[in-house]
């Protein structure tokens, strides 16, 4: 026996033996969430079938789950999405401008900035009192277009003005000297400079965070979106109501039937929202390379 | 006696509570090269950065003192920072142009100050006061970043100097490129130094001693010695400048 076998006791195989069975662990849990995401989306494409075509997509809500549609569900998600966009991407990223550019370092602006972190993470049924409190009861818009487009425009903002905010300081400071050195005020250096370099990520956040408003369903339901319109709206102070509570409200009827169209109301969601998530990958990939190059 | 186009009085600087700049009086003539040498950290860049306001965009930075620049202290209360930058061009350490085509990083400052002449002679008259022209004329479209090290931070030179600024500061322009285009920009300077005035900081002593009119040594915040090049490097007055100029430390 040499001196090392004498002091050392291996116990290589019983070693070797946990690392690959953690191997499998690790391995295992990495695939959990893609392969539940599948049996997922196969189920609910597969509980569509025969029922997702042009018929469906065009027609309103029925008893008949044959005549069933979601147009006005899909019209009322498109109305409010866009109403919640054009509310929460100018003072999202005029506020993160603010924070990031002209902002000095202050108790205040760390006050803000804790409170946008927190608001970030609000459950989403809060915007929802929140909304009914104040669009829908105290500015009197009622349960409107507009009164949902609003609150998840507040739900959304903390999301928009933190991403604005991490693409405003991605761009380098040297940019912004050359800039000021060049004699330009602090507006021409942001306008100039800043904002089209920082426009790629800000549009992939702000993407990001609509899609998530698309997804949502809880804070639309204080605010009263109905789930059984006669009428398309036609103004933004109209009822409405949007695909995630159509499903929501198609799931809990008992006849089977309804479960179906329900999937492919599901089905419909989903590829709104993928493709929104795939164009912001495609945005992020096209354009943030430069901002790293320098 | 040479007219001055800069003139310092007892400049001090504190980030917080360290003190960089510790009272510097320096003079900067018209129309020559001024060097700024000194080991990292002793004060070059901030000395320099206080010559055209640039030193404001430093948070927590604090500036006592006085900068005369035709006749008039730039931190006097009331004088625009923005209006000093104008007439006082900055290029940097590392080349900064904008991801703009080469032709909008030269227009950029004209288009921001109101240039009311036509915009792309004079990009061209300063693409060829900055020796880049003859490379860039059939490319000018192009993005600034094709361009290799040594051209772009002759791209940023030309930016600046298309304001056609009295002076000009540059803060190690050179430490980024290799020795051929670090020549290009020596002899570059050499050539603009009858259109302005040019302050240049630089950690390179043998750079100073061949384009410098002027030079001074700054050491801890300190002004240890400023005079002719020729003279300070053959009989330096202070010891502590011939330690530095011949290498000892630094």
């Amino acid at each position: 026996m040499s001196a090392q076998e004498v002091k050392f006791r291996p116990h290589l195989e019983r070693r070797k033996c946990i690392d690959a069975a953690l191997k499998f662990v690790f391995a295992g849990s990495a695939f959990f969430g893609v392969t539940v995401l599948f049996v997922l989306l196969f189920r609910i494409i597969s509980d569509s079938l025969g029922w997702l075509d042009l018929q469906f997509l065009t027609s309103f809500p029925s008893r008949f789950p044959e005549k069933a549609g979601i147009f006005p569900a899909l019209l009322g998600t498109i109305y409010v999405i866009l109403i919640t966009a054009a509310f929460s991407i100018p003072i999202g990223i005029a506020a993160a401008i603010f924070l990031e550019e002209y902002a000095k370092k202050s108790k205040l602006v760390s006050f803000i900035q804790l409170n946008i972190y927190n608001l970030a993470g609000v459950p989403s049924i809060v915007y929802g009192i929140l909304g009914l409190t104040v669009f829908v009861r105290w500015m009197q818009l009622g349960r409107s277009l507009l009164a949902g487009g609003l609150t998840m425009g507040i739900l959304v903002l903390p999301v928009v003005i933190v991403s604005a905010q991490e693409a405003i300081r991605a761009v380098p400071d040297s940019w912004r000297e050359a800039a000021y050195a060049l004699g330009a005020t602090k507006w021409q250096t942001v306008r100039y400079v800043v904002l089209p370099s920082a426009l790629p990520g800000i549009m992939t956040g702000v993407i990001l965070a609509l899609s998530r408003a698309i997804g949502e369903t809880a804070p639309l339901i204080p605010i009263g979106a109905l789930t059984f319109i006669r009428t398309l709206p036609k103004s933004p102070f109209d009822s409405f109501t949007v695909l995630p509570i159509q499903i929501y409200n198609w799931t809990s009827r008992p006849q089977e039937d309804f479960r179906a169209i329900a999937a492919a109301a599901i089905v419909v969601l989903l590829f709104v929202l993928l493709s929104m998530n795939f164009i912001a990958i495609m945005i992020r990939n096209k354009y943030q390379r430069r901002i790293k190059e320098v | 006696m040479m007219e001055r186009a800069l003139s310092i009085r007892n400049l001090k600087v504190s980030y917080k509570d360290r003190e960089v700049l510790k009272g510097i009086d320096l003079d900067i003539y018209k129309n020559k090269i001024t060097a700024i040498i000194g080991p990292s950290g002793c004060g070059k860049s901030t000395l320099l950065r206080c010559m055209n306001r640039m030193i404001d965009i430093v948070e927590g930075a604090k500036v006592s003192g006085e900068v005369f620049f035709g006749g008039e202290n730039i931190y006097a209360p009331g004088v625009d920072p923005v209006k000093i930058r104008f007439k006082i061009g900055m290029v940097f350490q590392k080349p900064n142009p904008f991801p703009k085509s080469i032709f909008e990083n030269v227009a950029f400052g004209l288009k921001i100050n109101g240039y009311t002449g036509d915009i792309p002679q004079m990009v061209e008259k300063s693409l060829r006061w900055a020796g880049l022209w003859e490379e860039v004329k059939d490319r000018l479209k192009d993005d600034a970043y094709v361009l290799s090290g040594g051209q772009q931070q002759r791209l940023c030179i030309a930016r600046a100097l298309a304001l056609e600024p009295e002076v000009l500061l540059l803060d190690e322009p050179c430490s980024a490129l290799d020795p051929v285009s670090t020549l290009r920009i020596e002899e570059l300077l050499l050539n603009l130094k009858e259109r302005l005035t040019i302050v240049i900081v630089t950690h390179n002593i043998q750079q100073a001693a061949r384009i410098a009119d002027y030079t001074a040594f700054l050491l801890d915040g300190n002004l240890v010695e400023f005079g002719e090049t020729s003279s300070m490097f053959t009989v330096p007055k202070d010891k502590r400048t011939e330690d530095f100029i011949t290498g000892r430390f630094g």
